[in-house]
């Protein structure tokens, strides 16, 4: 049965098209009390800077009618202890990581891309050029299409790893930044958070960030228009979408816009075991609409 | 981790605040006093987050835990909706908890609480006074109406109450119970709002903990979004390092 979930991608033999989100699992660790990491399709790890980031003060979440706002900053402890520390800890397990990348300049995000790349159980980057919670940058490369495309063709030039983009949805036009960042990258993954803001009852902003990324199933509708407009654009990137998944029937809806496979977040939060229970669910699924493997509804929103 | 309970009692023990008893298997856990439990507040995703709140009593032998809670924002308005009988899926048992082994038999501690920050003091002060330590409690509130637990802790010591506006036991705050009563404790304990915590952290003299509330996403590490800041200059999560942290650890 198993089979009809796999799915290979650049860089990535996908046991199954399910996986968490980067942000939304840390590194695994705390997971692994839960259930084995092996039964995921990957995990996508926290971001990663070239030195230790603090993150910005608190409070850095506040929820939201069916969403909630994060302001954590990127904090981590550096890349050469994620790769010394968090990354060895998951060499136990036999499921692809996708390490996300972050930084300020083009110079942060090549130097972390070398060294990270270079781990033996990294299997492919993932590009964040769309974290709104850092003041000093990231977010430029997310929201202009030239930019963003000698970013990642910078990145390219020393990774050993396939690198997949992680586009923003605070853009204008998503088709353009898709098609620009195409030119130089193995694949997509869409959408980062949505930036909104919640006042307390006094009229203040909850979050000291001010402003934070919107996420969890309130965004569901913006991330499914964007991965469907992207995928008429470029019929053959791969994309890992993701925006507000909560069930197997979101699941379906994403891979039905063209996603080829997906990614959990803010729902790890909800229900701890959500990932496994939806590569569970997905797999009666397939059963019960008698298909021979899940892609074969990848799309179909196009028919 | 993930346990599903069933609300046995719930019940309105002073202005919107909430105690609702949940009956659980808990004979897997070792529970301490000043540990919570991450609440899901309803099965829609209206709400994604859940909720942290403190553990007031523990019934080992009964599988009962009691929490309370506040009904403030929409989320524990729903949850204090909750019928007896009804499920409640909670993430159980979180954070580090009181040592309660910091006191010895003989000794006399100061237990400080302020409003919704009183309740993981109950559990506290019940295991303390178990083990022959002498408890002496002051509590604080707003107002008379927002008081809550104080015949329940005279139970174990004396105890004294602040109003801030007066209108039940002494007008003022904490601070001003613990100026007339003196600072003669071997350990002071303390929960509640963190300027409550600051004065008591940087003005007691004997050793104590305090034990800090911050917005959570996850509970359980993950999401780095309760995070404070050490003295010694490092980062701490108060929902797995803490809640609980040494007098003079942390930067309040």
């Amino acid at each position: 049965m198993m089979d009809k979930l796999q799915i290979k991608l650049p860089g990535l033999d996908l046991k199954n098209p399910i996986m968490p989100a980067s942000g939304c699992f840390s590194f695994g660790e705390e997971f692994s009390h839960l259930y084995d990491l092996s039964e995921l399709g990957a995990i996508m790890i926290k971001a990663a800077t070239d030195e230790l980031r603090p993150g910005n003060k608190t409070p850095r979440v506040a929820e939201t009618s069916s969403g909630m706002l994060n302001a954590i900053g990127l904090q981590n402890p550096g890349v050469d202890h994620i790769i010394e520390n968090e990354l060895k800890f998951l060499e136990q397990y036999d499921v692809p990581v996708i390490a996300n990348v972050a930084g300020t300049k083009i110079e942060d995000y090549v130097e972390v891309a070398e060294k990270i790349s270079a781990a033996p159980n990294v299997s492919a980057l993932e590009l964040n050029i769309s974290c709104p919670n850092v003041k000093e940058g990231g977010i430029q490369f997310g929201t202009d299409p030239e930019t963003a495309y000698r970013l990642t063709a910078a990145v390219k030039e020393v990774s050993t790893k396939p690198v997949y983009v992680k586009l923003s949805p605070n853009v204008t036009n998503i088709v353009e930044m898709a098609k620009s960042v195409a030119k130089a990258a193995d694949g997509i993954s869409m959408i980062n958070t949505l930036i909104g803001m919640r006042l307390n009852n006094s009229g203040r902003p909850i979050l000291a960030n001010t402003t934070g990324g919107l996420s969890g199933p309130a965004i569901k509708p913006v991330a499914l228009n964007m991965v469907y407009q992207v995928r008429q654009a470029l019929p053959d990137i791969p994309i890992i979408g993701m925006g507000g998944i909560a069930t197997v029937d979101d699941v379906l809806d994403f891979i039905s816009v063209g996603a080829d496979a997906v990614a959990i977040g803010t729902m790890n939060f909800t229900n701890p075991y959500i990932c496994k229970e939806l590569i569970d669910e997905l797999g009666k699924k397939t059963e019960e609409m008698n298909l021979n493997h899940i892609h074969d509804i990848k799309g179909r929103a196009f028919l | 981790m993930l346990q599903l309970a069933t609300a046995i009692s719930k019940s309105e023990i002073a202005d919107n605040i909430y105690e609702l008893v949940l009956k659980t298997a808990l004979g897997k856990y070792t529970l301490r006093p000043g540990q919570f439990v991450h609440v899901r507040v309803s099965k829609s995703v209206e709400h994604v987050l859940r909720r942290p709140i403190s553990i007031s009593n523990i019934d080992k032998g009964n599988n009962e835990i009691t929490i309370t809670f506040r009904a403030e924002g929409p989320g524990t308005k729903k949850l204090a909706e909750i019928k007896e009988g009804e499920t409640v899926d909670v993430l159980m048992p979180l954070g580090n908890g009181y040592n309660i082994e910091s006191a010895k038999a003989g000794e006399h501690v100061l237990i400080v609480g302020g409003g919704i920050g009183v309740p993981p003091l109950y559990e506290l002060s019940k295991q303390l006074h178990e083990r022959g330590v002498k408890t002496t409690h002051v509590l604080g509130f707003n107002s008379r109406k927002d008081v809550f637990y104080e015949a329940d802790f005279k139970a174990f010591g004396e105890t004294y109450v602040a109003t801030a506006d007066g209108t039940y036991g002494t007008k003022g705050f904490v601070t001003d119970v613990i100026g007339e009563i003196g600072t003669g404790f071997d350990k002071f304990y303390a929960c509640g709002p963190k300027v409550m915590l600051k004065v008591l952290d940087e003005t007691m003299p004997m050793d104590g903990f305090i034990s800090l509330e911050e917005r959570m996403g996850c509970g359980f590490g993950v999401c780095y979004a309760c995070v404070c800041d050490t003295k010694d200059g490092r980062q701490v999560k108060i929902c797995t390092d803490g809640p609980v942290f040494e007098k003079g650890a942390v930067v309040l």
